[in-house]
């Protein structure tokens, strides 16, 4: 390979990797003003308008509504029939689910703020919470919205605290029944001592990492530091609550450090201890890195981002600004060294065609059998961020599929124009600007002019960024 | 906590390319007829936690009646919509009269009081500690039959584990090559004109994780069509719908001898909080369903049945009070059925603990009193021949034999 990207290279690489995918219209913006202005004015997404991607999302009833709403009006089955409703899809409560998955489908496809939804994805994907689980059906909503997006390009200590007082977190991770072993409770109650499972996550998944240094001690020290963290109605109005009679006032030490606030206080220091500790610099480094440059990123653009953290207090704009600005991100070596995961390949599929969307479940579920369900991800690991994740025979055949149904016609939800793909070269010098691989090369020259765009899509170019 | 989560991260859906598949096994038929008459396990998942004090009715408990003046199953007597005997004791749903027949020729054993013995009441969680064999456990990284593919390399057969599901399930997923499909039917290109150049595209593709992928895919896809037109069409009358359906994707790959070791189904809607029913309604219907699928599964197989075992499961049993909604609520110990031509079946198996406000665990359950790990690890260590249950079930020891198949 040669020692550095052509222009050409260059932007589509940056789109590939801060958009859901090139569209001529970005490739020529980017050409246009420069990637380094680009970017500046996609780490500014409250100065883009969004005007046609959101008027698309306003028509969901769903996704304005807050937790109590939603729940009177798709209650679950139970209360439907108490309250005499018609047994009815439309006011099931997995319609709440198949709106949000289709309005992050959609702002994925079409919002101009690309780089502020990508990271949306992210920090949803790190912090998981999986939407049919129990009440989280009617709390994931408020959670993508109110918790997740006015985030994710902010502090990572803001959105820490935010995830940790989010009703659907409280939930999924069951820290709303953790109760002080010496509280009194009735015998029949279903809090029942302490439960280990926020505190274990927060660690493992949320800022440390598995080998960030904390030991099983330190789980339990800080499970009961958040004891007395509940939620108010969960299935309805759900509201964070710290409960002080359920709350263990006794001493805790965590990583070393003694707590003792007393009250609420114990877990919002945990909060600020953990998200300056330098495990999560780098845990946090790790992750982005592994998102924006490779797999196994290279040590030194960890250490940088890990340095970025803690000199910005964990300021998300200034970790993107370091990983983007750094050598490795345009280094040929890392050039088209991710592989897409199903969200990035499907609308990068839908945003080079110029597809007219209109989320279907047809669409929805070619999601799930690529293997990513949106926000139906069990674990709290949530979806893994590796190639090898995502090829599975199933999950490529699903791939080659849906590029076949949709340059065609026959995806439900997707119109594209013909015209759109008329010009079959200049789509592969979206996808290629190199020109593809000799292999691509020959058998796109054989085949019918008409097969071109779909066998496009479906080759392992195209499922590369 | 783990090492291991990442690698679970590294290997969920990973498929065939965690091993890599020899370079043509489709000429190494030898190979694959080894396996040919090999022993295969299936796994059908009752996602929701069925009520199994509905479903194999403890008539002669007299607690049974007193705990459910509504949903209650008549005990057995002439007439209608009467439990079917099967013991003197314990009498099955009259929805699952289709079962009757394999009962009673002693290929259907049915072990009561049995599941996971987590006293989680989550249905996420149990399913979760269900599918990857170790309750309590979440970071377990791998699914138990998962765990017995990665224990025995008997065959190169891409179709040794396979799930007909909408996804691959948790129990399947992990570094072992397992493939997940919706049918065979529909494991194919939908626009076959673009085969060849798809396939020329991958296999010669200089990247070599979409080479190694592509080429398992193809290789799997050129095997099915093979075997498509000889499976001979089946004249068992599976139930509609998914599951239905599921069993019959599985029946077709025993029969075309692809080497098939451990296939996993589900049938969902056991959730039956509210107007369950009794001897009809909507767990009859679900019933009817299940049993329809398992008669014609039975039927569909014959003597292929000798190298067959089928297992029933689900998260977890329900209350054995019925609640203020005619229905039950999430509980503890459930029934399982296993079913097939080496099975010592025409016996319920399993101490029964009784119904008496006493002996219910945590004050409101059927108490638990055969592992479904005891009833699995049997089935490996007879039916395949699994050596060192310990590695499928890590931490798990029987208390002693069940005595399910000979």
């Amino acid at each position: 390979m040669s020692t550095s990207l052509t222009a050409e290279q260059k932007s589509i690489h940056f789109l590939n990797r801060t958009s859901f995918g090139v569209t001529r219209d970005t490739v020529q913006r980017v050409n246009r003003i420069g990637i380094s202005a680009y970017l500046d004015e996609q780490l500014e997404p409250e100065k883009i308008s969004d005007q046609s991607v959101e008027e698309k999302v306003s028509a969901l009833k769903t996704i304005r509504l807050n937790s109590g709403e939603l729940f009177e009006l798709y209650p679950p089955p139970k209360v439907a029939r108490e309250r005499g409703m018609a047994a009815d899809m439309t006011t099931a409560p997995r319609m709440i689910i198949y709106e949000l998955q289709q309005a992050r489908l959609l702002r994925a496809v079409q919002s101009q703020r690309q780089l502020n939804e990508l990271m949306v994805d992210f920090w949803n994907n790190h912090f998981n919470i999986f939407a049919a689980k129990g009440a989280d059906r009617w709390l994931t909503t408020s959670y993508d919205r109110d918790t997740i997006r006015p985030h994710a390009l902010g502090k990572f200590r803001d959105l820490l605290l935010a995830t940790a007082k989010s009703p659907a977190m409280l939930f999924y991770l069951d820290n709303w029944l953790s109760v002080s072993p010496t509280a009194r409770m009735p015998a029949n109650a279903r809090r029942r001592g302490l439960n280990e499972n926020y505190g274990r996550e927060l660690m493992e998944l949320h800022t440390m990492g598995v080998d960030g240094g904390y030991t099983q001690r330190d789980v339990r020290e800080v499970a009961r530091c958040f004891t007395g963290w509940t939620l108010l109605r969960p299935r309805g109005d759900a509201e964070f609550h710290f409960e002080p009679r359920l709350h263990d006032s006794g001493e805790k030490i965590v990583l070393g450090r003694r707590i003792t606030a007393g009250g609420m206080e114990d877990g919002l220091q945990v909060i600020d201890l953990l998200a300056r500790h330098p495990s999560t610099a780098k845990f946090i480094a790790t992750k982005m890195a592994r998102r924006f440059i490779a797999d196994d990123p290279p040590r030194a653009i960890v250490e940088r981002a890990a340095d970025t953290f803690r000199s910005s207090d964990g300021d998300m704009r200034t970790m993107l600004r370091t990983i983007i600005d750094s050598p490795e991100f345009f280094s040929p070596e890392f050039y088209r060294a991710k592989v897409k995961k199903p969200l990035e390949f499907a609308a990068s599929a839908l945003r080079i065609t110029g597809a007219d969307v209109r989320v279907t479940p047809q669409l929805i579920r070619y999601l799930g059998r690529m293997g990513e369900p949106l926000f139906l991800a069990q674990p709290p690991t949530g979806y893994p961020d590796l190639a090898s994740s995502w090829i599975s025979p199933d999950m490529l055949l699903t791939r080659m599929n849906f590029a076949a149904d949709l340059v065609t016609n026959r995806l439900e939800g997707a119109r594209v124009a013909p015209e759109a793909l008329r010009d079959s070269q200049a789509l592969i010098r979206l996808v290629a600007p190199d020109s593809l691989s000799p292999a691509s090369r020959r058998v796109l020259a054989d085949i019918d002019e008409k097969e071109a765009p779909a066998m496009l899509l479906a080759a392992p170019e195209f499922q590369r960024r | 906590m783990n090492r291991s989560r990442r690698s679970f991260l590294k290997s969920t859906g990973l498929g065939f390319l965690a091993f890599g598949l020899p370079p043509s096994f489709l000429v190494r038929a030898a190979g694959a007829e080894q396996s040919a008459r090999g022993k295969s396990l299936v796994i059908v998942f009752q996602r929701g936690g069925m009520d199994g004090l509905n479903v194999v009715i403890p008539f002669k408990d007299q607690a049974y009646y007193a705990l459910r003046p509504t949903i209650a199953v008549k005990e057995p007597a002439s007439g209608e919509e009467r439990a079917i005997d099967l013991d003197g004791y314990f009498a099955l749903h009259p929805a699952l009269a289709p079962l009757k027949a394999i009962y009673d020729k002693r290929q259907l054993a049915i072990v009561q009081a049995a599941g996971s013995p987590d006293n989680s009441r989550s249905h996420f969680d149990s399913q979760d500690y269900m599918e990857l064999g170790t309750p309590g456990v979440k970071s377990t990284p791998e699914g138990w039959l998962n765990r017995y593919l990665s224990e025995n390399h008997i065959a190169n057969s891409p179709f040794r584990g396979v799930a007909v599901s909408p996804q691959m399930p948790r129990t399947l997923a992990g570094t072992a090559p397992a493939l997940s499909m919706s049918s065979i039917e529909e494991f194919r290109l939908r626009n076959p004109a673009m085969a060849a150049g798809l396939e020329k595209l991958y296999m010669d593709s200089a990247d070599p994780l979409f080479r190694q992928g592509g080429k398992s895919l193809f290789e799997a896809m050129a095997r099915l069509r093979a075997i498509e037109s000889k499976i001979p069409p089946s004249t068992a009358a599976y139930s509609a719908g998914r599951f239905g359906n599921g069993l019959k994707q599985i029946a077709r790959l025993i029969k075309a001898d692809v080497g098939l070791e451990v296939a996993f189904t589900e049938i969902e809607g056991w959730d039956t909080h509210v107007a369950e029913g009794g001897a009809t309604g909507q767990l009859a219907n679900r019933l009817k369903e299940l049993g329809e699928g398992l008669a014609a599964f039975y039927q569909d197989l014959g003597d292929r049945m000798n190298d067959v075992v089928l297992v029933t499961m689900s998260e977890f049993g329900r209350t054995a009070r019925e609640n203020g909604n005619r229905g039950t609520d999430h509980g503890h110990a459930n029934v399982m059925f296993v079913l097939g031509g080496g099975v010592r079946g025409g016996k319920v198996y399993g101490r029964w603990p009784g119904l008496a406000p006493e002996v219910l665990y945590e004050g409101r359950d059927l108490d638990l009193t055969t592992d479904y790990r005891a009833v699995c690890g049997e089935v490996l260590a007879r039916h395949l021949r699994q050596r060192d249950l310990n590695k499928i079930f890590p931490g798990f020891r029987a208390a002693g034999s069940v005595g399910l198949i000979a």
